[in-house]
Formats: structure tokens, C-alpha cells, sequence
């Protein structure tokens, strides 16, 4: 990873995303409907605006929605 | 026939191959869920088994943060986590919409129940100082974003921002959580706050960080 791209992990993990995004209670509220749409191949993002920008910001939600999304595709 | 035995022979749900139960199965829980007595008993023992499979596939995916944590204190864990989902799950009953497969919308409980606990066992017995004086910095902890932060001369306007625009409450939630790393749950806990409105101080703080940045010009090639 060059230092350029080092400098743009921190500071988006400094800043977090730009634009509108879901608080953590509305998170949690979707969280199973946009891992089900991700697993059946849909598109979350376009159905649940917001989700994505908050997983990206926020680490406990990220982590929840990684958690959740790998456990119900299991293998 | 062990414990284990008698619950597998009675289950109502059958496992799929992948440790889940099958795809079309949420009618079935639902009418068992809110049925007659028995028929309800069983489908509770089944959900909390369920549960307990799911906090365990957690907790073993922090086990190297839990490393220092006995198993069978882990297993405590697991069982407080799906013990603490199926009270939640049972009184929110009414309130799934339907938009996701039951089990999705039930594992969700549990893998935040046991996600909480994991964070907070891995901090137990660390310090975390809310001294607005002081970087926050875990006593063990490696090199953190504040070293980053103060080092490179492109992220100089930014610990600047943080020292000059932010409010004090803003400057310490920002400091633990963005900078040093402390999970939103702990400090939570700490704080007797919740991770909401702990995520809601960070998120005003970023946001001023932006405008601070954007008014100095200091976009540059990444996106403020």
C-alpha cells in the first residue's frame, strides 16, 4: 500500500464517508433486510439508501454487518 | 440419549447442511412462535439453540482477541448472548416485518449480543482516561492514528481542526473512537451512554472537521 493510499484509509477512518447515512438503532432496524438482498444477489444500496455509508463510518455497525452477512452464508 | 441428543431429536427445524435452517422456514417459525404452549416450548428451545450456534461462530471469530478469555468462561458468553437474543427476539415478536428471512432478522440479535460482550471482555481491566488533556491511548496498545495523525504533514490540518473546532465532549469521543481505536460499546459502557448516541457525537464531529477543511481549502486529492 503506498503512503498516498495509507493517507486516504486514515483519513476516511478519521472523517468517515461524506453524505447522508442511517443512524446506528435504523442500522440494526435493516440490517437483516440488506444482508438477505446482498445474499440473494440484489442490490442493498439502491433499496436501503444511507446503509452503506454508515457501515462505512460507523466500526461496531461494519463489524455487526460483517458478522451477520458471513454467519448466514456459512459454508 | 445426552441432552444434546434429546434436543436434536425433538427439533421442529431441521439444520441444513450449512448449520442454518432451511430457506423457506419462516411461516413455521412464526406460527410456532406465537402458537399454542407447547408447540411454542419447542420452537423456544430451537431458536435458543440456533442462537447459541450463532454466538459461538462469533466469539470464534474474535478468538484472538478473546485469547486470554478460559472457554469455558467464552462459553458463558455464548449462552449469556443467546440467552439475552431470545428475550429480545420473543418481545420484539411482533414487530418483524418480514423483509428478510426470519433467521436472518432472529441471528442479527445475537451476533450483536455476542459482538458486545466479545468487545467487552477484550477491554476488561483496560484504561481508557477521558482527560481532554490527554490523547486516549489503551496502556498496551501499538502505534495508534494520533502518532499517524501528528506525523504526516498532510493530516497536520486535521489534528489541528480536532484541537481548535471541536467542543470538548466532541474532542474526547472523537479521540477515543477514531483515534484510538476503543470501541464504540466500551466507551458506551464507560460512559453509561449507547453506541447511538456515542455514533452521533462522532458523526456532528467529523462533520465539522469537513466544513473546517473544506473552508482551508484542504480537500486536495481526497474526498472531505
Amino acid at each position: 500500500m503506498s503512503s498516498d493510499d495509507r493517507n486516504r484509509d486514515l483519513i476516511t477512518r478519521l472523517l468517515g464517508p461524506d453524505g447522508p447515512e442511517v443512524t446506528c438503532d435504523q442500522c440494526f432496524e435493516l440490517l437483516d433486510q440488506y444482508v438477505d438482498l446482498e445474499v440473494a444477489g440484489e442490490n442493498p444500496d439502491a433499496q436501503l439508501p444511507g446503509m452503506r455509508a454508515h457501515l462505512e463510518g460507523c466500526p461496531a455497525c461494519h463489524e455487526d454487518h460483517e458478522s451477520l452477512r458471513d454467519f448466514v452464508t456459512r459454508r | 440419549m445426552n441432552a444434546s441428543e434429546t434436543l436434536h431429536a425433538r427439533r421442529r427445524f431441521p439444520m441444513d447442511e450449512g448449520g442454518g435452517v432451511r430457506r423457506d422456514d419462516t411461516q413455521a417459525w412464526l406460527s410456532a412462535l406465537r402458537g399454542p404452549a407447547v408447540p411454542r416450548e419447542e420452537a423456544i428451545a430451537d431458536l435458543h439453540a440456533l442462537l447459541l450456534r450463532a454466538a459461538r461462530f462469533e466469539l470464534g471469530r474474535r478468538r484472538e482477541s478473546l485469547a486470554h478469555v478460559p472457554y469455558a468462561e467464552r462459553e458463558d458468553l455464548a449462552t449469556q448472548a443467546a440467552d439475552d437474543a431470545l428475550v429480545a427476539i420473543l418481545s420484539k415478536l411482533e414487530t418483524f416485518r418480514g423483509a428478510s428471512r426470519f433467521t436472518t432478522w432472529a441471528y442479527k440479535f445475537v451476533l450483536l449480543e455476542a459482538g458486545v460482550k466479545a468487545r467487552r471482555k477484550a477491554w476488561q481491566g483496560r484504561e481508557v482516561t477521558l482527560s481532554d488533556d490527554e490523547w486516549l491511548v489503551p496502556r498496551d496498545a501499538g502505534p495508534t492514528a494520533q502518532e499517524v495523525v501528528e506525523g504526516g504533514e498532510l493530516l497536520e490540518a486535521i489534528g489541528e481542526a480536532i484541537r481548535t473546532t471541536l467542543t470538548p465532549h466532541q474532542r474526547q469521543v472523537f479521540r477515543a473512537l477514531a483515534l484510538n481505536g476503543v470501541p464504540i460499546d466500551v466507551l458506551a459502557e464507560r460512559l453509561g451512554t449507547t453506541r447511538g448516541a456515542l455514533y452521533k457525537t462522532l458523526h456532528d464531529a467529523r462533520r465539522k472537521l469537513r466544513a473546517t477543511l473544506a473552508d482551508s481549502g484542504l480537500g486536495g486529492g481526497h474526498e472531505l
